[in-house]
């Protein structure tokens, strides 16, 4: 058993709306807000690294959180600057933490979903597990408009405990397909390069299919979930996804208008957000659910405590 | 119905404008579909015909115009 104590978040101060991007990619702000949902996000200074997110984000999850140990910190991140060492361990020093083990999870878009399956299983045997997911997507892109429109910069951090919290994390379902690696991936030295066709059919398949994967495997019903926490990657997507799986739109929890798609970082932004205006409810399932560059798909159950 | 014929209904349901007369012409840069279009007609082409469309086979390019999906359909439908 592993539970949900806390959800941060944290994304740089530097607003970058459509129109200002339209003009430097030479397209219509209107069509950036029709095509993605998207009407601004943030970018981080050239000085402020993937790491220095991550910490502002876990200071604000552990802020948060009522004090105690940290038994291992997990840190999801596509856009690390660096081939090694990973951001995890220096994130983890700056929060004064070092000594305490910290893994890089170098995976993009559903690397916090990944993280969080992996924190309720390690939590058990190493105590708190601190997630942090930080992305400079900013810095992966620059003037192919079918890219750079999509991608913000910012943090989300959970910490996960195995005795107590605000939900219990009850069960996920994770999936990786690496026949797809060419579709979405970022090269050393080159753009992000995403052919969006073939990612959007297959997260408009996988997603709502790993969905059900996970509320058969726990007898729910989707209807009975109270709120879909989703990787934010594109507005559309995001209806779409609920409309197959026959749930308002309303019930998928989105800012992805305001922030973009922050990759591996927006589910647990987003949770930060969800988790400020509303939170869990005892008893109410949730669902959190990613898709990305691998392809790596999954979903998650939680249940208010 | 002819298979053609089907196609086409299949696509029309799905369609933002009115669909290319040349059977080449691409679905997607004429604005016929969308990426977000393309998921449903493959749903409608899987229920129509009868088929299952492999993730092997999820890829734009296999549904880019008219007379593509004609060949999909030919060589995957019984």
């Amino acid at each position: 058993m592993a539970f949900i104590r806390a959800f941060g978040s944290y994304v740089p101060a530097r607003v970058v709306a459509n129109a200002e991007l339209a003009e430097r990619l030479g397209c219509d702000a209107e069509w950036i807000l029709n095509v993605s949902g998207i009407s601004e996000r943030r970018y981080a200074g050239d000085a402020e690294s993937v790491a220095d997110m991550g910490v502002r984000a876990a200071q604000d999850c552990l802020s948060r959180a009522s004090g105690g140990q940290i038994g291992m910190v997990i840190v999801s991140s596509g856009s690390s600057e660096r081939r090694f060492p990973g951001p995890a361990a220096e994130i983890a020093a700056k929060l004064g933490l070092a000594g305490v083990p910290a893994i890089d999870l170098p995976m993009a878009s559903a690397g916090s979903l990944f993280g969080l399956a992996m924190a309720g299983h390690f939590a058990g045997s190493f105590g708190p597990v601190l997630l942090v997911a930080a992305e400079k997507m900013s810095a992966t892109v620059s003037l192919d408009k079918n890219t750079a429109i999509l991608f913000g910069d910012g943090a989300g951090a959970c910490l996960v405990d195995p005795n107590e919290g605000a939900a219990e994390l009850v069960q996920w379902c994770l999936h990786s397909d690496g026949n797809f690696t060419d579709a979405l991936r970022l090269d050393f030295g080159q753009d992000l390069n995403m052919d969006g066709g073939t990612v959007i059919m297959h997260a408009a398949r996988k997603v709502p299919a790993v969905i059900r994967e996970l509320l058969d495997r726990t007898r729910q019903s989707a209807p009975a979930i109270g709120t879909f926490l989703m990787h934010q990657a594109n507005q559309n997507l995001i209806v779409k996804i609920a409309r197959t799986l026959e749930v308002a739109p309303e019930k998928f929890f989105s800012n992805i208008g305001r922030y973009g798609n922050t990759s591996s970082a927006s589910m647990l932004i987003a949770a930060a957000e969800w988790s400020a205006q509303s939170g869990f409810r005892r008893g109410e399932p949730v669902v959190f659910a990613g898709f990305g560059a691998g392809f790596h798909w999954g979903s998650l159950l939680a249940i208010g405590s | 119905m002819t298979t053609q014929e089907r196609i086409l209904t299949v696509v029309r349901k799905v369609a933002q404008k009115p669909l290319p007369t040349d059977p080449e012409e691409s679905l997607f840069e004429s604005g016929v579909l969308d990426s977000f279009a393309l998921p449903d007609m493959v749903s409608e082409l899987e229920k129509e015909f009868a088929i299952k469309v492999p993730d092997s086979d999820l890829n734009p390019r296999k549904f880019d115009s008219l007379a593509r999906i004609n060949s999909y359909i030919e060589a995957n439908a019984a």
